[in-house]
């Protein structure tokens, strides 16, 4: 079985905005887009115009929906969830741990949690480990795939510098997806996390995911009090009296 | 080091081009990474306006529209029955010539018996321009059914609408309201703008009757009954009128809140502004104690109080008439309570935190401005309340005047074109109400003539109807006549169910483009099918030849007659321009153009192209040189660069002039596309800090709009609370005037046209049995598809490839069904078969679906089992396209009496539990596509890239 870094020098990992993820999907497919063409190639396509058309996908959305709860701040009326779903990169990863070629690996220098196609002999070990559903088996490539964190555009000096993000990042239009070193406590993820009271997946069991996830924000309500009724300015009886009343005095 | 060397640095692509996305109708920049002359990768463009750098869901995937197997390979001609789809390829001169054979035919003869209608198009400034000079009254675009109520309700109010023609200052607003929008326009704009306003805390309020997307997000969620927002709406105005919250001081420098409207029931003015010798509207000035133009600026209009006019008549302030409108108890928050579903508490708290944020939470910015009567501004003051609305409102038959509605709210809050309020995007505003006339009046039309104007306008009164001698309708979806008198974008919903009863005549061609009037496009998808398949006696078709370009085997394609193939975006030119629809922000004016940045490797040609060409093999004017030769050889991109609307003023505003130096006029610069390309695909120009708000109003900003041609007049924007025009019609129902009505229309113009905006219920839900139909039904478009022409994108149809039924707990409990179960849904046009999922999240008297992914069978490359033909299933089969019969038996479409919108949310349905099935019901035959090739069963893409270079 494989072994584990004791310490990674980085912790690279993406802060997801619940609060303000519409559910557009644009993570999801520039995220299949730019790794069908990458280090992962390809996220195989099968049945793509038939019954049942599935892929191999690095990143997916789920929309929930909670019913209302009188008792839970925020959530008197119920509340839609859009909720981004890819691999947390996590400090302790049974994934990792529980392969038996060595493929699958955690770098020691940015944390990144990888899967080597070229030992990987697709025994899903890996997917069954993994409590988050985070890895993808590519039937038709037969080896595991999953996020990289685009270790191919991080690093990439092909690449703008503002533009080596990870794809989803990217794209993401609402600004719902930061990217950052959440092993540094100075780091811009690090204090939105803090900020925000970002929390980990499941985090009782015990895998430490990198990734952090931002609850949705409190309403925020201009003014507690309804504007009573105007004070007539005149002794006017009706209140379209009152109006106009208040009208020729303001223009005058 | 832990785990093997991997390549980290691999280059990425050979070569990027920038081009404008079209997978929806957003236009957003895009980077396009070109490797082995495949596309790698598309990404959003940094440096666009419209976009930023980020991409949707939609735009990301656009590498499996380019690749499609749906994709048209060559012109084919049918040889089978239509609906066959048996097709023979022909080569390009044929096809062209077999158009130009039959349009030449008919417009020797007859114009108007060629219909010209396009889709989702972002051409028509070039369609349009053809279809004057071919003379036909019959052109439109698809907006009958998609928005004209919301351009139509913002033009004729302030000269902008919500739609692309403005923006919430994203920036600066600290409440944002929300109507109506799932996805429309525009797509990432908006996603932008929502994670702004979140981030910094601003609020946002959607009122829309299903909470997902935005409005799962919105720190408020109304979850409003459809079609009531005009009372929700009419009740904020209630609360502010009685609270005494208006910006009074906005209302009398800029709207007609101070102009006096004749008051003399039973006679020909009544209603009409009282005017001046000089024909001047006129207001009563305080201050002079006189009556004055309201042009003349040190005017003090008063707002209240009726006066006699010189002619002895009595007149009142448009003012007065809006406050004894909406101060009545019929908009008050108890009254509309019930309708709406909301809580009158609710509803009073939110007009206040409107007022709250509009008038203690004022942005003042320390700009000194100039308005139009010169006077010397110190400082703008900005309410930064804003609002947004869109298909919601659009699609109910009371659209228009709920749209109205909505203006009203923020011009009473003084937020429009302020700091923090909704905001212009040149080249609007324009004039209210617009002047641009509708032309093709029959009587205008004839054989080889074009037509003085455009087909396309806003009518000031019944004047401007287009009608034939009889009084009848000139064109032949009925668009501008007494059935739907300002029907600003035409009624394409109509075009096919008149032409086959040749009502109000025959049409010998049909020629479409980019628009599924076979299936999701149209309301009644089996009546539709019906009347492009309908023949005579002699068994002919009733419409004769249907000429039909687009890129993708859609299910329109087997019903035409020749097919013209169109490309793919990324292989295409296109000028998405100032005289159409620009892609301009508040303070900047743009314009962009998509360029081939790969090569068609199929016999395919762009439409508009291949328009040209038609254009010039026809002979139209414009379209030849003096010697008859083609004024445009080089085909669009020619046409892009070296037409001029008028002098110096093309479809592309940047780099005009010989050296390129010169924006918005000036001359023909050959190098124009060069430089856009060079750019980015796009122009954009700043407005200067003075000019970027109250462009209504704003001298600097008007004078420089004019000489930069995209403004016609140099008088202020005055906001039109009260619609003149809208009553003129009026008057006519009450028989002044020589252009009178049917009678059968005279009460429905009677009560649907007052000229300042109310609330009446949707058409459908007054005219069926509501025991039987009690229920709303409405549709949405996923994000990731939205305007999004086919799910047989093989990416995104692994994300939704067939869709439910929602219903609210309450309705599933009602019926005793839980997810996945079957159910009938019946309207008075027919009854829909599919499966439900049951949420909370849903006005209870609501059901909704995902609209559009349901396919036909045959189309799209998809196979006979995939779930968007099986599961998936279309609400359009329960929509008439006609209403009810009602008194006198007239069956009037099912669109706004105004502006003939086709009102498709009005639908009301009822739902039974079914048998469980196999596939949603009704049933239509798989459509043939013998001339496709199959789709292929796995996909790797992204496979050869990886290979070592050689």
């Amino acid at each position: 079985m494989t072994t584990l870094p004791k310490t990674t020098t980085k912790k690279l990992g993406l802060v997801i905005d619940l609060d303000i993820c519409v559910g557009c999907q644009a993570c999801a497919t520039s995220c299949k887009e730019w790794n069908t063409g990458g280090y992962s190639a390809p996220l195989s396509d099968h049945d793509p115009y038939g019954a049942d058309p599935s892929g191999a996908w690095l990143n997916r959305i789920h929309s929930f929906e909670f019913p209302g709860d009188a008792a839970t701040p925020g959530l008197a009326d119920g509340k839609t969830v859009h909720f981004p779903r890819s691999c947390l990169h996590c400090e302790e990863p049974a994934c990792v741990t529980v392969c038996p070629t060595g493929a699958s690996y955690k770098r020691e220098e940015d944390g990144i949690v990888l899967v080597n196609p070229d030992t990987c002999i697709g025994c899903k070990l890996c997917s069954w480990a993994c409590p988050y559903g985070a890895r993808e088996y590519d039937y038709d490539h037969g080896v595991m795939k999953k996020c990289t964190l685009c270790v191919d555009r991080i690093y990439n000096e092909h690449i703008p510098e503002e533009d080596r993000i990870p794809a989803c990042v990217r794209a993401c239009p609402t600004g719902a997806r930061a990217f950052g070193d959440l092993g540094d406590p100075d780091s811009d993820v690090s204090r939105n996390v803090a900020e925000r009271e970002g929390f980990d997946l499941l985090a009782e069991m015990g895998y430490k995911p990198t990734n952090k996830y931002l609850p949705p924000r409190k309403r925020v309500d201009p003014t507690p009090e309804p504007l009573p009724e105007a004070v007539p300015l005149a002794k006017h009886g009706s209140r379209m009296d009152a109006l106009f009343a208040w009208v020729d005095k303001t223009l005058s | 080091m832990t785990g093997p060397q991997i390549d980290t640095s691999a280059p990425v692509s050979d070569e990027i081009r920038k081009t404008t996305c079209y997978m929806c109708a957003c236009r957003c920049g895009i980077d396009v990474h070109l490797k082995d002359n495949k596309v790698r990768y598309i990404e959003g463009n940094r440096d666009h306006p419209v976009n930023k750098g980020v991409i949707c869901g939609k735009g990301a995937s656009g590498i499996m529209q380019h690749y499609s197997p749906a994709r048209l390979k060559a012109p084919m001609k049918r040889v089978g029955p239509r609906g066959s789809g048996q097709f023979e390829e022909i080569s390009w001169d044929e096809a062209l010539e077999m158009a130009t054979d039959w349009m030449g035919e008919v417009r020797k003869r007859d114009p108007k018996r060629l219909a010209f209608f396009t889709g989702r198009d972002q051409s028509q400034s070039l369609t349009g321009f053809w279809a004057i000079k071919y003379g036909t009254p019959n052109f439109a675009a698809h907006g009958g059914f998609c928005s004209v109520n919301m351009a139509a309700g913002g033009l004729y109010t302030f000269g902008g609408a919500f739609w692309e023609f403005g923006d919430p200052d994203w920036d600066k607003t600290k409440y944002f309201m929300l109507f109506g929008v799932a996805e429309d326009h525009a797509s990432n704009p908006i996603k932008i703008g929502i994670g702004k306003l979140k981030k910094r805390g601003a609020k946002v309020v959607s009122v829309n009757p299903v909470r997902t997307g935005y409005n799962a997000v919105a720190d408020e969620w109304i979850g409003i009954r459809p079609g009531t927002d005009g009372l929700f709406v009419g009740a904020l105005i209630h609360e502010l009128f009685r609270t005494q919250q208006i910006d009074l001081d906005y209302l009398q420098r800029y709207t007609n809140s101070g102009w006096l409207v004749i008051d003399a029931p039973g006679t020909g003015d009544d209603g009409l502004f009282a005017r001046g010798e000089d024909g001047d509207q006129l207001v009563w000035c305080q201050s002079s104690q006189s009556f004055q133009s309201r042009k003349n600026p040190d005017a003090q209009a008063a707002f209240t109080g009726a006066r006699t006019l010189p002619d002895g008549r009595s007149a009142r302030p448009v003012f007065e008439l809006m406050a004894e409108r909406y101060m009545s108890d019929e908009y008050s928050p108890e009254t509309v309570a019930q309708e709406t579903g909301l809580s009158a508490e609710d509803m009073r708290r939110i007009a206040a935190e409107l007022a709250h944020v509009a008038f203690q939470e004022e942005i003042v910015i320390e700009q000194p401005w100039v308005d139009w009567a010169g006077r010397k501004q110190d400082k703008m003051i900005g309410r930064p309340v804003s609002m947004h609305a869109m298909r919601g409102i659009s699609a109910h038959s009371n659209g228009f005047q709920t749209c109205r509605m909505i203006h009203l709210l923020q011009i009473l809050l003084g937020s429009i074109d302020c700091p923090g309020g909704f905001r212009y995007k040149p080249p609007y505003p324009k004039q209210t109400p617009p002047n641009l006339l509708p032309h093709g009046r029959l009587a205008d039309v004839a054989p080889e003539t074009p037509l003085a104007g455009p087909q396309l306008g806003f009518p000031h009164g019944p004047e401007h109807l287009l009608l034939d001698e009889n009084g009848d309708p000139s064109r032949i979806d009925k668009g501008f006549s007494w059935d739907a008198p300002m029907s600003a974008h035409g009624m394409m919903h109509m075009v096919l169910n008149n032409a086959a009863k040749q009502d109000p005549y025959k049409i010998d061609v049909l020629f479409m483009y980019m628009a599924n009037m076979a299936w999701n496009s149209s309301m009644n998808v089996p009546g539709t099918l019906d009347a492009l398949t309908a023949k005579d006696d002699d068994g002919n078709y009733v419409i004769p030849k249907i000429i039909y370009s687009d890129a993708y085997y859609s299910e329109t394609v087997p019903f035409a007659d020749l097919i013209l193939p169109d490309t793919t975006y990324l292989e295409r030119w296109d000028c998405i321009s100032l005289l159409d629809r620009p892609i301009s922000e508040p303070e900047l004016v743009a314009d962009s153009i998509r360029h081939p940045v790969v090569e068609p490797d199929r016999d395919v040609r762009g439409f508009q192209t291949v328009l040209i060409d038609l254009g010039a093999r026809l002979g139209l004017p414009g379209f030849v040189k003096e010697d008859g030769s083609p004024a445009y050889p080089g085909g669009y991109p020619d046409y892009m660069v070296n037409h001029e609307r008028k002098p110096g003023v093309g479809p592309l505003a940047g780099w005009r002039g010989k050296d390129g130096t010169d924006s918005g006029v000036g001359a023909v610069n050959p190098a124009q596309l060069d430089r856009y390309i060079e750019n980015g695909a796009f122009f954009g120009q700043h407005l200067a800090p003075e000019h970027a708000y109250f462009k209504h109003a704003n001298r600097g900003y008007i004078d420089w709009a004019i000489s930069k041609g995209i403004r016609a007049s140099a008088e202020p924007t005055i906001f039109q609370l009260y619609c003149e025009p809208v009553q003129k019609f009026r008057l006519a129902a009450q028989g002044f005037g020589d252009i009178q009505p049917p009678d059968r229309a005279r009460d429905r113009i009677k009560r649907y046209f007052d000229p300042l905006p109310f609330w009446y219920p949707p058409f459908e839900g007054e005219m069926v049995d509501l025991e039987a139909y009690p229920l709303n039904a409405i549709t949405q478009r996923p994000m990731h598809m939205y305007h999004s022409w086919g799910s047989q994108n093989a990416w995104l149809r692994q994300i939704t490839a067939a869709n439910r039924l929602y219903v609210h707990t309450s309705v599933a409990e009602g019926i005793g069904a839980k997810d996945d179960d079957w159910v009938w849904l019946t309207s008075h046009q027919g009854r829909v078969k599919c499966q439900i999922q049951v949420m909370e999240g849903v006005n209870p008297h609501t059901v909704w679906t995902w609209n559009a992914i349901g396919k036909r069978r045959g189309a799209w490359g998809l196979s006979d089992d995939a779930p968007e033909s099986n599961k998936g299933f279309l609400l359009n089969h329960l929509i008439s396209e006609l209403l009810p019969a009602g008194g006198g038996g007239y069956r009037y479409s099912n669109s706004d009496p105004i502006t003939g919108q086709a009102a498709w949310f009005d639908l009301r349905v009822g739902i039974t539990k079914a048998a469980v099935g196999d596939t949603v019901e009704p049933f239509f035959e798989p459509l043939g596509n013998a001339s496709q090739e199959p789709s292929p069963e796995k996909l790797a893409y992204g496979a050869a890239f990886k290979e070592p270079a050689e």
